[in-house]
């Protein structure tokens, strides 16, 4: 098991430097830089101001050693200064990401818990009435835009039942009761559409394993329903759950981005954006790297629970 | 039954003409309902799309009303907050998100799939290499991704689907490469190759008819994925510009009058759900009816 863990803990370093290069050649390949968007267009700074400035932000210096500063920097804990406010990217990275996080994980916990169960009903009583409620229930996830549907349920929580929730963020650990006053529902809309897709998955997965000879021999020797889906078809049907499961916290870490700007939540999204319009290169290359690095670790967890999962994974 | 179906498929495949699979085809998609209602959601959305000048009663930007007038009988959908026709603009809209699906998921599909397809064929390290930088962009969450490249290259629907097609195109990079790697070493692509075909001729008359099933059902299901995330971009404000009537930008706009003219945002939003919904119904459809491997598990 640990040479297994080790064998994929190895994989994410080169991932991770692929990933900075990725974000910090696409950066500087896009036109215009920070200098161009504060003073570009103003007749009355001249070309020679600008290069000084360019020169002061290290904005002139080759990309390569603009990479190898960026990075050796990342290796001691510091992801640079924005260009635009002088703030320390990683300041605001640790302020914002907790709301960031806590939205992605608890919409991804509702999916999980509703989808699964979902799924494997709807794949055990295939074409009843339960099955075709859930895949309508799928579709209309998979259909509607969570941006619109939280917009729709702003509107009608406040015209119908008078009722916004709380506008000032306060962490779990300070006020459990009104953070989940105001992260509830952005969580669940979030969740919509990921419990689609891992519902959809766990139905085709589980219709599949259930036609398999092992299912019918467990049958066969009298175990009840309940047992025979529990152990050993759901088991079995579980990994490629799993690895939607996995690929899905990388769609909701991007639609968080979404649901952050219509409830108004500190996350990542405001400081992402502003950055992008800014051209604030540190606040852009770390935060996209930093919330790569947690996509790669969501997925690093579910190729060790694949493991978990199935024994036969542990020795291959 | 599965495995042999399968097989003589297979065979069938490699040895006659394609008429018999579409017969096949054409008797699975009408086993499947649902696939027949995404396709009439579909054609239906087109259809708008095409006879937009026609049947929409304004002009899309025209302004013909006061702003903000309470849907009515001549304005079916009200207007909005320059007092154009929301109906004509969600009509004209459809013209925006179709356009902007087919180009965005064409260009990720001639993009990733050109990648995987040369991966898939030469194997070896150009595969390894080609791969592990496919591998490092889904690293990227794709949504995030496109949101920095649209808001980089300046927010517009150009733009915007550049960013859509580059952020998808690794998805087709590894399904083609998979496909290709499967079909690679049939006997009909050897003996093929035996018989002097080149390289580009193996890829185009032997390799691509034999995998186009999979990039359809995935180019469907990859259309409603392209249709959602530009009215994503267009809400954030990073795609089709006003007053363009794009149906992300109108729910963008729209949301900041919404609790006293709901109708603003309602339209846009349940235009955007059927289309979706139609590629998706049509996309499953395509699936079970084109994928055996899939049949009979739906």
């Amino acid at each position: 098991m640990s040479r297994y863990v080790l064998q994929r803990l190895a994989l994410v370093i080169p991932t991770l430097v692929g990933t900075s290069l990725i974000v910090f050649v696409l950066l500087r390949l896009l036109p215009g830089d920070i200098v161009d968007i504060l003073f570009g267009g103003d007749p009355q700074v001249n070309q020679q101001t600008l290069d000084q400035i360019r020169e002061s932000m290290g904005l002139n210096k080759p990309l390569i050693v603009q990479y190898g500063e960026w990075v050796g920097g990342l290796l001691r804990g510091d992801a640079g200064v924005s260009m635009r406010s002088g703030i320390p990217v990683s300041e605001t990275i640790l302020r914002s990401m907790p709301v960031t996080m806590q939205l992605a994980i608890m919409a991804m916990i509702f999916a999980a818990l509703l989808a699964v169960p979902m799924g494997v009903l709807s794949a055990v009583r295939r074409n009843g009435a339960s099955d075709m409620i859930t895949r309508l229930i799928g579709l209309i996830g998979l259909s509607f835009p969570a941006f619109w549907l939280a917009t729709m349920f702003l509107l009608i929580s406040s015209t119908v039942f008078r009722w916004v929730p709380p506008l000032k963020w306060v962490a779990p650990w300070e006020d459990f009761g009104q953070n989940m006053q105001i992260m509830v529902v952005p969580a669940l809309l979030l969740a919509l559409q990921p419990m689609a897709i891992i519902m959809r998955m766990t139905r085709a997965s589980m219709l599949e394993v259930l036609r398999q000879d092992y299912i019918r021999t467990a049958y066969a020797k009298g175990l009840r329903e309940r047992m025979v889906l529990a152990r050993h078809a759901l088991q079995n049907a579980f990994i490629p759950v799993l690895t939607v499961m996995g690929v899905q916290f990388g769609a909701l870490m991007g639609g968080s981005v979404i649901i952050e700007q219509i409830f108004a939540l500190p996350g990542v999204a405001f400081f992402l954006l502003s950055g992008i319009y800014n051209r604030d290169y540190p606040v852009v290359q770390s935060t996209v790297l930093f919330l790569s690095l947690l996509f790669i670790l969501v997925n690093l967890v579910v190729d060790l629970l694949y493991g978990y999962v199935d024994p036969r994974i542990r020795y291959g | 039954m599965v495995s042999s179906s399968a097989s003589s498929e297979a065979a069938a495949r490699a040895l006659s003409p394609p008429r018999r699979r579409n017969s096949a085809f054409l008797r699975a998609m009408r086993r499947n309902p649902l696939g027949i209602v995404g396709l009439v959601i579909i054609v239906f959305v087109a259809l708008v799309a095409l006879c937009a000048p026609l049947i929409a009663p304004y002009g899309p930007t025209e302004q013909v009303a006061r702003r903000l007038e309470v849907p009515g009988a001549a304005y079916l959908l009200g207007t909005d907050e320059f007092g154009r026709d929301i109906l004509s603009r969600v009509i004209y809209g459809s013209r925006i998100s179709l356009y902007v699906g087919f180009v965005a998921v064409g260009l990720a599909l001639v993009a990733g799939g050109t990648f995987g397809m040369v991966a898939g064929y030469f194997g070896g390290r150009i595969d390894t290499l080609l791969m592990r930088v496919v591998d490092i962009l889904f690293a990227i969450p794709s949504l995030v991704l496109a949101i920095v490249i649209a808001g980089l290259l300046g927010p517009s629907l150009t733009n915007a689907m550049i960013a859509i097609g580059i952020v998808y195109a690794p998805i087709y990079a590894r399904l083609v490469r998979g496909e290709v790697l499967a079909v690679r070493n049939h006997l009909y692509i050897e003996s093929a190759r035996a018989t002097g075909v080149s390289d580009l001729g193996l890829i185009g008359r032997h390799i691509l008819p034999n995998i186009t099933a999979p990039l359809i059902v995935q180019t469907t299901l990859m259309l409603s994925t392209a249709i959602l995330a530009e009215a994503a971009l267009s809400f954030l404000g990073l795609g089709t510009q006003p007053p363009e009537p794009s149906w992300g930008t109108m729910l963008g706009s729209g949301r900041r009058y919404m609790e006293l003219t709901p109708w603003v945002a309602i339209a846009p939003g349940i235009a955007i759900a059927i289309t979706v919904l139609g590629f998706n119904l049509l996309g499953d459809g395509l699936r079970d009816a084109l994928d055996p491997r899939l049949r009979g598990s739906e």
